[in-house]
Parts: structure tokens; C-alpha cells; sequence
């Protein structure tokens, strides 16, 4: 087996040029004779446009142009579409607020774009903005999540700001469990509101070609043809055929690139309207407002147990805030992603969830790292961490007893998921000895000797990563298919360009794939190449989100290789005259089983483009394609354990270890792995301890620099003890399961049950701030 | 957003009323202003440029004079839009009470509230900003009425550093018991 095949922590070939300074990211790029966008932000939370007066700008030298939302419509621009369609519990469509991307007559949030600045200069375009004179008729607007349903009306047509009020599970059966139970243990909590804050702010680079009347978008997205879909079929910029969309070195998304924004949308019409290139990069005080954000739930949830600690029965209801427009996938957060997972690792025989999904005057929310699976692992596990203490039950034995057991898979659980592997006793055992769990008691009375409050907390979550099949999602509202595509083109001199409809904005799929792809065809790591995030090269892509890349474009890939051998043992077999069943292939050599025969790989690619001794059956050419659409979610899961150690004067929660085992089944390169767990935990921590988007009852975002929001830094965390076991997931070539949210979905849970344990309460809000801790502490 | 602030003016109450209603002194007076005209009998529009730490733009003002009861006190309220930068919203209780004949006490409180990129990026310098605002318009109000006998008047501030001090002396006090005890 070669150094750089599956297993292998192979270095990440991108990151040369990422640490030389060479990466090419959208804002690197620029067109000749380009102009720059600057976009009209309401300041309001909630106003009527009364006028816009653009006469101050266009005496500004090198402005071309300001444009509104009216100059979009006018133009046949549409809405901003929402791509899930949730059904509330009575059968009624969710309701959808229109989004224009520039709004027309009322602005609903802090940020909220209103009109684009088109100039010579991105200095001129910020003068014309300072000076356009906009009157505003102020409305009273609805902020708080707690009483959206009783504030201002945000949309006409949505009575009380509800979008849906949806439903999964048995609510009989969930409530005869709550009357039989012989303990009940029950939390009212918020799930914290997120900014996402990639390192890269969006940004985007269009133009028109009004010879072939083509567009050509540069952006930082996460999956381009999905942008390319959206801004064809819905947006109705251009037909799919003349718009290219391309997503370059993306740097970070977390989420916040998957959805087709307005800037984005505005940009490109503005460079169809002025003729010329046009580029915008938001800064960093937009990323902030106008980035879609993550979380903010209200939730009360309660846990049925029997007198044996069994959970009979979880009853959930939850407010999720959707923002003032349904982003590109928000209706489904909080919903099919959050819901679905409530069963966590547990056999809980009935459970029962509503959502309510509300509209306010605040930045959409949409996913972020997890979505809305952070949410339901917080949900489970701060429950089941509060019922052990309630019962005074060793936490990690209340989670034994009530596991799905091994041998109990495929499971289907009462919230619609059927597991198909996963051995939850492993990852737990392995966590308890990495953290030494049974000598916890004496570092507690250690640190009491110092004066700090000790504390350690689980987190047995689990995730449903590559979300499919296409056919059922699409059922329950999806508008896209979730399945990938992958190309294999074998180059005539055996060397391999692959093409994937994932996109790499940091995951490192230029060596994951390649190292898939190499491994499977024998050939050296070096000769492969992975291209991904442009429509014009790509066939087709649904793009990276929900750590689906390697589970469904790695399957992909996986599929056409599988093609490419098969073509290659048919050329094979001619050429060495024996018959296709007859031939092996393995380590990059076809080989005659009734000879002894061999072909490299590279002398059967020649053949297949220079084919004089060829099967006249065959077309020339090496190249295959493939989709692939997964038979179901994969279940990555694990356990997480947090220790803290808080110290009571000044409220500061020191993270003293974090042991993270996770089973992400097969792993293709375990350095990336780790690499993608270590983020997910800072993530995670982050939200535990630190970020949080707040917006002042007026509807103003005073968490809007890096002043306010407060990041994870590396002296806020410890050193990760990151460990695997590997349950390989069952339905996909690879066995793989995906890895890339697991860190920030269990590590919430994981720190607010040690913190919790640290100062003996029931509960405490997230982020647990030195100054919360600090009064906890005081009682 | 909440400020109080009090200032001795070295000049009878009446002058400054009427230096109060005179857009050219107001004008003269607060930094960064471009323009200052009264609208009406009880009403200006004036234009200022200011900073308020990383958010820098041109301010159109519009203010209302409310509640006046000549020559001791007005109402004004503030209505200000900085366009990109923002907007702002507030309203000033100002009062004068007279000091003898030859000086005045000018005494404001101060409600506001701020929006936009003012309040995103500028809710935390907002305070010191206006209060130092308000600072340099009455130093140069008072200089431009009375050059060198009007001041302000710091209570709080002064305060604070009182009982600092206070405290000091209690530490001190107690470390020298503690030295009588250990010694002992």
C-alpha cells in the first residue's frame, strides 16, 4: 500500500500555495476595465423607503450609476428563493415572505441592502453611498425571538410572523410516556445566535459578454451550480446555459456560502446594466449584518423516564428564529435537520417535536457548522446529563443503559431516521479512559484546594451527514436533488483530471480526492488532479454542506473509477486476447489470470487514445462520468468529554482537556480529519463560551465587530485529544461517513454540561460569559 | 444611551440664552460644523462632520427646541442621519440657572439612541464620543461668550476619584494592621 493511498495522512497539496500567499480567491481576481459596487444598507431594523435621492452621487466623479430594487424588478429580477418547502402540522405550506434582492418598498432588517453604488473606483462608490440621501419612515419593529408571534407584523402575508408551525413524531404516544413516567426532568434553554465569520468575506467578480450574452460570476460560494440553478430558474438572470458560475480558493464557509445572496444577485445584473466588469467584497461590518446567521432557538424540553432510567418518552418545543426572509435552506434548520435527530444514540421509544418557525427584524438565519444538529445534541444531551444528576445516576451509566446497542442496527428510530451502524458503547469506553474519567474526583478536590470549581460533561451526539435520497427528500420539501457527480478523465498519458461537483472551501479535497481516486487506479498520488467550483468545467455539482463531500462525491468518484476500470479490463483484454471476466486489476497493472500477461495502466490509457489494437466495440477515450445518490444519511457519532476548571473570583471557564472520539467510519486521510474535528471543536466552544449575536430592542446589531463578538482564540482552548473508532458506514463504496461538523455539534453540549457541573446548577445560558459564571458562582 | 453634564459660564443668564439661539455662535461653536440655519422660530438644520471612533461622516441635522421657558430652559430634540454611517436620535433637557449676575449654570441630560454602522461598530465609544462632543462645544461656547472664566463642571468624575482615594487609605490601614499582627 502506497504512502499517499486511503488511510494516509497525506499533507494537504493545497496548502502550499494557501501559505505562500498564491491562493486565488474571488477578490484576487479582477477584469479589465472593471468597476466596483458599494450596496445601500438600511440602518433601520424595520422602515418604509419613503425616497431615495441619488442626485448627490451621481455629481461624485467615477460614480456610473445607483440602482434600487426597482431598477431590479424592472428589469424582471425575481425573489430570493427558499429551496425547502416545510408543510406545517395542519397541511398548510410554510409561508414565504418575497425577498426581492434589493428591497422596494420596506426594509426589514439592520443591513438590509436597498440599492448598489456602481463606480470607477471602490473610494468613489463609498463616496456616492455616503451621499445618497434616503428618507425613511420608521416601523416598530418585532426583535425579540420570545415574543415574535406577539410583535409587529412583519409580512402581509404572514399572520402572528409565523412561517410554520411543523411537527414530527407521535404526540399521543410521546404524551401517555409522560404519564406513566416515574421521573421527568425537564429544561427551558436558548440555543445562542451565531455570526459565522469565515476568514474570507464573500465577494464577487461578474460580467457580460453582451457579444454571447454570457455572464460569468466569480463568488465565494460553496456550491456554484447550485448558485448557477437558483440564479437561472428562480432569480431568472440568465438561462443556466449562459451563465458560468465560478467558486475559486474559497476561505471558509461554515454554512454562510451555501445560499444565493443578494450581493451577489445585484452584482451581477449591475454588470449586465453598466456593461463592464463589476467587483464587490464586502467588508467586515457587512459580513456581519448581512451574512446569514446561525441557531437561535428558544426551547423547552423534557425527558420521560422509567423507574429504571429508561427514557420512554421526549416531548420538544422550540421557537426557532428565521430571521426577516427565509434564506436559501432555512426553513429546513430547524426543522428536518434538528427534529430528525432528537433520538440521538438513544433507543427512547417515543418522541414527539414542534417547531415554530417565526419571522423578526433581524439578519436571515440559515445553517451554520451543524445545522441545526448542534441544536438537537444540546437539546439531548444537556436533558440526559440533567436527568442523571436529578437521579443521582453516573452520567455516562444513564447513557449506557439507554444506548442503541451494536446488534440493534439498522434502527429506526421514531423520528424518521433509520441508523444504519454505529457502536456508541465504543467511542464512549474510549472517551472515559483518554479522560481518565475515574480519577475525576480527585483533580475536583484538587482544584478545590485551590479555590476553582472543577466540572466534566458528555456529549454523546450523533449527526445525519449527506442528506438523502434525493427522491425522499424531495418529498418532504427539498427543491434539489442531494445527490454528486464526479468525472474521471483519464488523460492520454495515463495521468487523471478529476472533476467533483463538491467544492473545497478549506477541507482539503484536493488531496482527499486525489488520494481516493490514486488509490483506486494504482497510480501515483502526484498524477492525479482534483477540479472543482466552476460550472464551465464541472457537469454538475450539488456542492459541499452538511459533510457530505466525501460521503457522496467521494462515492461519486468512487463510482466512475469503477467505470474507468471496467472500460480499461474490456481494453485489457483485447489487447492481451483474452476476455474481460478474465482480467485482474490491481495496484495500477491489468493483469490475464490465464496468462502471464500484464498491461500498466498508462499503456491501456495510450491504447484507449491511440487505439490501433483495440476492441472494435469500444469507443475511444478513457473518461467516465458518474452520479451518485446516497441510499441514505450517514450517522457519524461519538462522545465528546469536557473538563473545566472555573475559577469563582473572576468567572473565567479554563477548557483544561477536551477528549473527542469520534466514528466517522472509514477515514480517507486522518490528518484532515483531525484538522476538521479541531475547527469543529473551536467552533463549539466558541458557542459554548464565547459568541453570541445580540441585537438591542431597537434592532440593532451591537455585535458587530470584532469588538463586540468575541472569536475563539487558540489561548482560549486546550490541546484536543482527538481519538477515532470505526464503525464503517454500510450503504456507501467507501464506508465513509463524513467528519466535518461533528467537532461544533457535540463540543456545546459537552462544555455546558461541565460547566453546569462546575457550579452545581441547572442550568446556565449560552455564551457562559465570566460575568454569568461569575454571579452563578456567587448563587 | 444616557449623559449629564454641567458647565459654569462666566456670562449673565440672559447672554446665554440668546448665544443659545444664535445659529452663528452655535455654529462657531460645535466642531465639524459646515452650516447651521434656523428653519423655523424653534428650529435648526445644521450640517456636522464628525467621527465617532472608525465611523466618519457628514451628519444632517435636524433640531426642534421644545418645552421653552425663556430664559432658564428648553427642551431640544435631535433627529440626525449620517446616511451610510447612520442615524441618531435623542432628546436634550437643557436648563440655566443663574449664578449671582455675572455667571450661569448650564446644567443638560441627555436620552439618545443610535443606529446603523454607529451602533454596530460604535456602541461602546458612543459615550466617551458625545461626551466629548459635548465637551468642546461648551468649552467653545463658554470662550466665545466669556473667554477664560467659564469651565466645567466635573461632579462625577471628581467623585469617583474621591473615593478612590478613600479606598487607598483603608488598604493602607489595614496592611499596617496586618504588619502589627504578624509582627506580634
Amino acid at each position: 500500500m502506497s504512502d499517499t493511498g486511503i488511510g494516509k495522512s497525506v499533507k494537504r497539496r493545497e496548502d502550499l500555495r494557501f501559505i505562500t500567499g498564491r491562493g486565488r480567491y474571488t477578490d484576487d481576481v479582477n477584469r479589465p476595465n472593471q468597476v466596483y459596487a458599494v450596496f445601500l444598507r438600511s440602518p433601520y431594523p424595520r422602515a418604509r423607503i419613503v425616497s431615495i435621492d441619488a442626485s448627490g452621487a451621481d455629481e461624485v466623479a467615477g460614480v456610473i450609476g445607483v440602482f434600487t430594487g426597482k431598477d431590479l424588478s424592472a428589469d424582471k429580477i425575481g425573489d430570493l428563493p427558499c429551496g425547502w418547502m416545510v408543510k406545517s402540522k395542519d397541511g398548510s405550506d410554510m409561508k414565504i415572505a418575497p425577498h426581492p434582492p434589493l428591497a422596494v418598498e420596506v426594509v426589514n432588517y439592520v443591513g438590509e441592502p436597498y440599492g448598489i453604488v456602481v463606480a470607477e473606483s471602490l473610494a468613489a462608490a463609498r463616496d456616492g453611498a455616503e451621499v445618497v440621501a434616503t428618507e425613511f419612515e420608521e416601523l416598530t419593529p418585532t426583535v425579540s425571538v420570545a415574543n415574535a408571534t406577539a410583535g409587529a407584523q412583519l409580512h402581509t402575508n404572514v399572520p402572528d410572523n409565523v412561517c410554520y408551525l411543523w411537527e414530527l413524531g407521535d404526540a399521543d404516544a410521546t404524551n401517555a410516556a409522560f404519564a406513566a413516567a416515574a421521573h421527568v426532568t425537564k429544561l427551558t434553554f436558548s440555543n445562542n445566535r451565531l455570526i459565522p465569520n469565515a476568514m474570507e468575506p464573500r465577494a464577487a467578480v461578474a460580467s457580460f459578454d453582451a457579444a454571447t450574452e454570457e455572464f460569468t460570476l466569480v463568488t465565494t460560494s460553496q456550491n456554484p451550480h447550485l448558485e448557477r440553478l437558483i440564479l437561472s430558474a428562480f432569480v431568472q438572470l440568465a438561462p443556466e446555459h449562459k451563465l458560468r458560475v465560478i467558486a475559486p480558493d474559497v476561505g471558509g464557509g461554515f454554512g454562510s456560502k451555501i445560499f444565493v445572496y443578494a450581493e451577489e444577485t445585484a452584482v451581477a445584473w449591475a454588470a449586465r446594466r453598466v456593461g463592464r466588469p463589476v467587483k464587490w467584497t464586502a467588508d467586515r461590518s457587512e459580513s456581519f449584518l448581512a451574512d446569514a446567521h446561525g441557531r437561535d432557538h428558544l426551547t423547552t424540553a423534557e425527558l420521560a423516564l422509567d423507574g429504571d432510567g429508561l427514557f420512554q418518552g421526549l416531548r420538544v418545543r422550540t421557537r426557532a428564529n428565521l430571521g426577516a426572509y427565509l434564506s436559501t435552506f432555512a426553513s429546513s434548520v430547524p426543522t428536518y435537520l434538528y427534529g430528525t435527530l432528537l433520538a440521538g444514540q438513544y433507543r427512547t421509544p417515543a418522541i414527539h417535536v414542534e417547531v415554530e418557525g417565526v419571522y423578526t427584524n433581524t439578519a436571515p438565519v440559515d445553517a451554520y457548522r451543524g445545522a441545526g444538529r448542534p441544536e438537537a445534541t444540546y437539546v439531548v444531551e444537556r436533558l440526559v446529563e440533567t436527568a442523571a444528576r436529578e437521579l443521582k445516576v453516573d452520567p455516562a451509566a444513564l447513557r449506557r443503559r439507554n444506548f442503541i446497542a451494536p446488534d440493534q442496527f439498522p434502527y429506526q428510530t421514531p423520528v424518521a431516521l433509520e441508523y444504519d451502524t454505529g457502536n456508541y458503547e465504543a467511542s464512549l469506553a474510549a472517551a472515559l479512559e483518554k479522560s481518565d474519567y475515574a480519577n475525576f474526583a480527585a483533580r475536583k478536590a484538587a482544584s478545590e484546594q485551590r479555590g476553582k470549581r472543577r466540572g466534566i460533561g458528555f456529549s454523546c451526539y450523533i449527526e445525519a451527514c449527506g442528506l438523502a435520497p434525493s427522491q425522499l427528500a424531495i418529498q418532504l420539501g427539498a427543491g434539489v436533488g442531494l445527490y454528486e457527480s464526479g468525472e474521471v478523465r483519464v488523460n492520454p498519458t495515463g495521468n487523471v483530471t478529476v472533476f467533483t461537483g463538491s467544492h473545497s472551501h478549506g477541507q482539503g479535497h484536493e488531496t482527499t480526492f486525489a488520494q481516493v481516486v490514486s488509490d483506486k487506479l494504482g497510480i501515483p498520488f502526484e498524477n492525479v488532479e482534483v477540479v472543482h467550483g466552476d460550472t464551465g468545467r464541472v457537469e454538475f455539482g450539488l456542492g459541499t454542506y452538511g459533510s457530505r463531500s466525501i460521503a457522496v462525491g467521494g462515492s461519486a468518484l468512487v463510482k466512475a473509477t469503477d467505470k474507468i476500470i471496467a472500460k480499461g479490463k474490456r481494453i485489457a483484454a483485447h489487447m492481451m486476447d483474452t476476455n474481460a471476466d478474465s482480467v485482474d486489476f490491481s495496484d495500477g497493472e491489468f493483469a490475464a489470470r490465464d496468462s502471464n500477461q500484464k498491461l500498466t495502466f498508462g499503456e491501456v490509457a495510450f491504447a484507449a487514445y491511440v487505439p490501433s489494437n483495440y476492441p472494435s466495440s469500444e469507443e475511444p477515450g478513457l473518461s467516465e462520468k458518474a452520479f451518485y445518490d446516497p441510499k441514505n444519511f450517514t450517522f457519524p457519532a461519538g462522545t465528546h468529554i469536557a473538563e473545566v476548571e472555573i475559577d469563582p473570583e473572576t468567572g473565567v471557564v479554563d477548557v483544561v482537556n477536551f477528549v473527542a472520539v469520534d466514528d466517522f467510519g472509514r477515514v480517507i486521510n486522518p490528518m484532515i480529519v483531525e484538522g476538521q474535528v479541531h475547527g469543529g471543536i473551536a467552533q463549539g466552544i466558541g458557542q459554548a463560551l464565547l459568541e453570541h449575536g445580540i441585537y438591542d430592542d431597537g434592532g440593532q446589531l451591537i455585535t458587530g465587530s470584532y469588538m463586540d463578538y468575541c472569536m475563539p482564540r487558540a489561548d482560549d482552548l486546550p490541546s484536543f485529544d482527538v481519538d477515532m473508532t470505526v464503525t464503517p458506514c454500510t450503504h456507501n463504496p467507501l464506508g465513509v461517513k463524513g467528519c466535518g461538523e461533528a467537532g461544533a455539534i457535540g463540543a456545546p453540549a459537552a462544555i455546558m454540561n461541565a460547566v453546569t457541573d462546575a457550579l452545581g446548577v441547572v442550568d446556565l445560558p449560552m455564551p457562559a460569559t465570566p460575568e454569568r459564571v461569575w454571579r452563578a458562582a456567587r448563587g | 444611551m444616557q449623559q449629564t453634564g454641567e458647565y459654569r459660564i462666566g456670562v449673565p443668564r440672559d447672554a446665554v440664552w440668546t448665544a443659545l439661539n444664535d445659529p452663528d455662535v452655535l455654529a462657531r461653536c460645535i466642531e465639524g460644523c459646515q452650516s447651521m440655519v434656523r428653519t423655523a422660530d424653534d428650529a435648526f438644520a445644521a450640517s456636522v462632520k464628525a467621527k465617532v471612533g472608525p465611523v466618519s461622516a457628514t451628519f444632517q441635522a435636524d433640531l426642534t427646541l421644545t418645552d421653552i421657558c425663556p430664559p432658564a430652559s428648553y427642551t431640544l430634540n435631535a433627529n440626525v442621519k449620517g446616511g451610510a454611517a447612520g442615524f441618531g436620535k435623542g432628546v436634550a433637557r437643557v436648563s440655566l440657572v443663574p449664578e449671582g449676575t455675572t455667571a450661569t449654570l448650564l446644567r443638560y441630560q441627555v436620552e439618545g439612541q443610535v443606529g446603523g454602522k454607529l451602533a454596530q461598530v460604535g456602541q461602546r465609544l458612543i459615550d466617551a464620543a458625545t461626551r466629548k462632543m459635548a465637551d468642546d462645544f461648551f468649552a467653545k461656547f463658554g470662550d466665545d461668550l466669556a473667554p477664560g472664566i467659564s469651565e466645567k463642571i466635573v461632579t462625577e468624575p471628581a467623585a469617583t476619584e474621591k473615593s478612590g482615594r478613600y479606598v487607598i487609605w483603608v488598604i493602607v490601614f489595614l496592611v499596617l494592621i496586618m504588619a502589627i499582627v504578624l509582627a506580634s
